[in-house]
C-alpha cells in the first residue's frame, strides 16, 4: 500500500459537498457527528476545506450549476482523494433522472470509490459505508 | 473609504446547502448583501407534471428533507381543493401528528445549528441528541426517519396503531425535562443575551412590507400563522397558543422557536390521545379538471401550492411557493448595518432552506438568459419598489 493511502486509514477527514440535494442526506451526515452515532470515535472529522480532506462526501443529483464546481473541487483536492456518493440522488439521480437540470450521474463526472444507497441512508448505513470504504482500501494491498 | 467584498460560498463550511452570499463591507460593517441561489435547482415542478397525482407526493416530499411533511400537506390540500373533498377525521389527526413531529425536529435542528454558529458546540450536541428521540417517534409512527411518505390525496397511507401510542407519548414526554433545562440554559445565558439581543432587528413594518412568514414574522409581532388563520387538519380541534414576540431581533426568533416546540408537543399529545376511529383514506380515483390551492404552516412559514388539473391523471401545472422565498429578502434590512461576525447568525436566523426555494428558472424566449432564483428575488424586490413608488410610500 502506498504510504499516503496507509496514513489515510487511521483518521480520514471528510469534506461534505451538496450538489443539489434535498438536505436529508446532509442532515444525516451531520447526525453521524452527534452523540448517538459519534463518527468521530473512528477518527473521522468534517474538514472545513477540500484541501485538508481525504474523503469527499457527495450528496445530491449534480445539477448543471454545481457539476462544474464539483469538478473544480475534485481537481483541487490533494490526491489520493476518495469519493463517497451518499444517497440515491448521487448514485443514479433517483427520481430526478428525468429532470432537465440533472444531466449526468455523479460517477460520469468524477470517479467514485464507494456508494451508500438510501433515501436518505440512515446514519448506521453511513457508518457501515465508511467502514466498507476502509476495508476496500486495505484489500488493495 | 474603499469598500471590500467578502464572498461566502457557494460551498462553505458554514452552510449545509450551497448558496452564495456576497457581503460588501466597509470596515467591520456590512453595507450591502447579495444572495445567489440556484445550486439546488432540480426542476421539481416539471417532474411533478410527469407523474400521477398519487406519485407526485413522493417527489414533492423531496423538495426539502426537513419540510418533508409541509410540502405534501399543502399539495394534497391543493388536490383535494380541486375535487373538492373533505378528508376523514382520523386522517386529519394523523396528518397533524406527523406535521407537528416535523416541526419539533426542525426547530431543534435549527437550535442546534444556531448554537454551532455561535460557538456553543455543547448546545449543538445536546439538542441533536434530543432530536434523535423525535426521529425515533417518527420512525415508530411512519417507518422512516425523514421522508415519511404518509400523505396521499384523500387521506394518509398508513394508520397509527393504537398499541404504539403509549410508547410514543412516553418518548415525547421524555424530551420535556431536557428541553426545560436547555430552555433555561439558553434564556439565562448572559453571553447569548449579549450576542443575540438587539442584532438583526426586523421591525413589524418591515416584516409586513417584505411579507415575512412563520417564526420570522411572529418574532416581529406579526401574528400570522396558517394554523390559526385558516385552520386545516385538526388544528381547530386542539387547544394551543400562537407564540408572538415584539422586537424581532435574533434572540426573539430563538424564543419563538423554543416555545413553539412546547406547543407542538402539546398538539401532538392531544391528537394522539383523542385519535378518532374511522377510515383513513377516501380512495380518490379521478381528479376533475380545475384549479386548487393549498397551504400549510411549515416550520419556516407558510408553504403554498397551486395545482391545475386538466382531467387527466397528472397535474397540468404545479406551482410551489416555499416560505424561505419570502423570508430571504428580509436580509436587506436585517444584515445591513451589522458587523460581519453577527452576519452569520442573522443569515441563519430566518432558518433559510434553499432547496425549498429554488423552484424555477424562467427562460426568456427572445434571448438566452436564464432567470435563476437571485434574478427572481431581484425582480420581486423591484416590483415591490415599483408598487411602493406608485403608492407614494418611500
Amino acid at each position: 500500500m502506498k504510504l499516503t493511502l496507509k496514513a489515510l486509514l487511521k483518521s480520514p477527514w471528510v469534506f461534505h459537498l451538496s450538489t443539489g440535494s434535498c438536505n436529508n442526506c446532509d442532515i444525516e451526515i451531520l447526525d453521524c457527528l452527534t452523540p448517538r452515532f459519534d463518527i468521530e470515535r473512528f477518527g473521522m472529522l468534517l474538514a472545513p476545506s477540500i484541501k485538508h480532506a481525504d474523503v469527499l462526501l457527495v450528496t445530491g443529483s449534480c445539477n448543471r450549476k454545481s457539476a462544474i464546481r464539483l469538478k473544480r473541487l475534485y481537481e483541487q483536492a490533494p490526491k489520493p482523494c476518495l469519493v463517497v456518493a451518499i444517497g440515491e440522488c448521487s448514485l443514479s439521480r433517483g427520481m430526478f433522472i428525468h429532470s432537465y437540470n440533472c444531466p449526468l450521474p455523479l460517477d460520469k463526472i468524477i470517479p467514485v470509490d464507494a456508494y451508500i444507497p438510501g433515501c436518505p441512508p440512515k446514519p448506521e448505513a453511513i457508518l457501515a459505508g465508511a467502514l466498507k470504504l476502509i476495508q476496500k482500501i486495505k484489500g488493495n494491498l | 473609504m474603499p469598500k471590500s467584498v467578502i464572498p461566502i460560498g457557494p460551498y462553505h463550511p458554514l452552510q449545509e446547502e450551497p448558496e452564495f452570499f456576497t457581503l460588501t463591507v466597509d470596515g467591520e460593517t456590512v453595507v450591502d448583501i447579495d444572495v445567489q441561489v440556484g445550486y439546488n435547482h432540480r426542476g421539481i415542478e416539471k417532474l411533478s407534471e410527469r407523474r400521477t397525482f398519487d406519485q407526485s407526493t413522493f417527489v414533492i416530499e423531496r423538495i426539502c428533507g426537513i419540510c418533508s411533511t409541509s410540502h405534501p400537506f399543502a399539495y394534497t390540500r391543493a388536490v383535494e381543493d380541486i375535487i373538492p373533498v373533505e378528508v376523514p377525521e382520523r386522517a386529519k389527526y394523523i396528518r397533524t401528528i406527523i406535521a407537528e413531529g416535523e416541526r419539533i425536529h426542525s426547530h431543534l435542528l435549527w437550535l442546534g445549528l444556531a448554537g454551532h454558529f455561535l460557538g456553543y458546540n455543547t448546545l449543538y450536541m445536546w439538542v441533536w441528541k434530543l432530536r434523535e428521540e423525535i426521529l425515533d417517534v417518527m420512525e415508530i409512527l411512519s417507518g422512516n426517519r425523514n421522508n415519511y411518505a404518509m400523505f396521499k390525496p384523500g387521506g394518509v397511507r398508513r394508520d397509527i396503531k393504537s398499541e404504539d401510542i403509549p410508547l410514543v407519548i412516553k418518548k415525547i414526554d421524555s424530551i420535556v425535562p431536557t428541553l426545560d433545562r436547555l430552555k433555561k440554559a439558553i434564556l439565562d445565558d448572559p453571553v447569548l443575551h449579549a450576542r443575540l439581543k438587539g442584532i438583526g432587528i426586523l421591525t413589524r413594518e418591515d416584516a409586513i412590507d417584505y411579507g415575512a412568514l412563520g417564526p420570522t414574522s411572529r418574532a416581529s409581532g406579526v401574528a400570522k400563522d396558517v394554523r390559526k388563520d385558516a385552520p386545516y387538519g385538526a388544528y381547530d380541534k386542539v387547544e394551543w397558543d400562537m407564540i408572538v414576540t415584539e422586537t424581532g431581533d435574533v434572540f426573539e426568533k430563538v424564543i419563538v422557536r423554543v416555545l413553539e416546540v412546547y406547543e407542538s408537543i402539546k398538539i401532538m399529545k392531544t391528537c394522539l390521545l383523542n385519535l378518532p376511529e374511522g377510515e383513513i383514506d377516501l380512495n380518490i380515483k379521478d381528479i376533475p379538471p380545475g384549479e386548487g390551492i393549498g397551504s400549510a404552516e411549515a416550520p419556516r412559514g407558510e408553504t403554498f401550492h397551486y395545482v391545475r388539473s386538466d382531467g387527466t391523471n397528472r397535474p397540468a401545472r404545479h406551482k410551489v411557493r416555499a416560505p424561505t422565498f419570502m423570508n430571504l429578502p428580509t436580509f436587506k434590512v436585517t444584515v445591513i448595518g451589522e458587523t460581519i461576525s453577527d452576519a452569520t447568525i442573522i443569515l441563519a436566523a430566518i432558518d433559510p432552506c434553499y432547496c425549498c426555494t429554488e423552484r424555477m428558472a424562467v427562460r426568456n424566449t427572445k434571448g438566452k438568459k436564464i432567470y435563476h432564483g437571485q434574478d427572481l428575488i431581484r425582480l420581486s424586490q423591484e416590483k415591490t419598489e415599483h408598487i411602493k413608488r406608485k403608492m407614494g410610500i418611500k
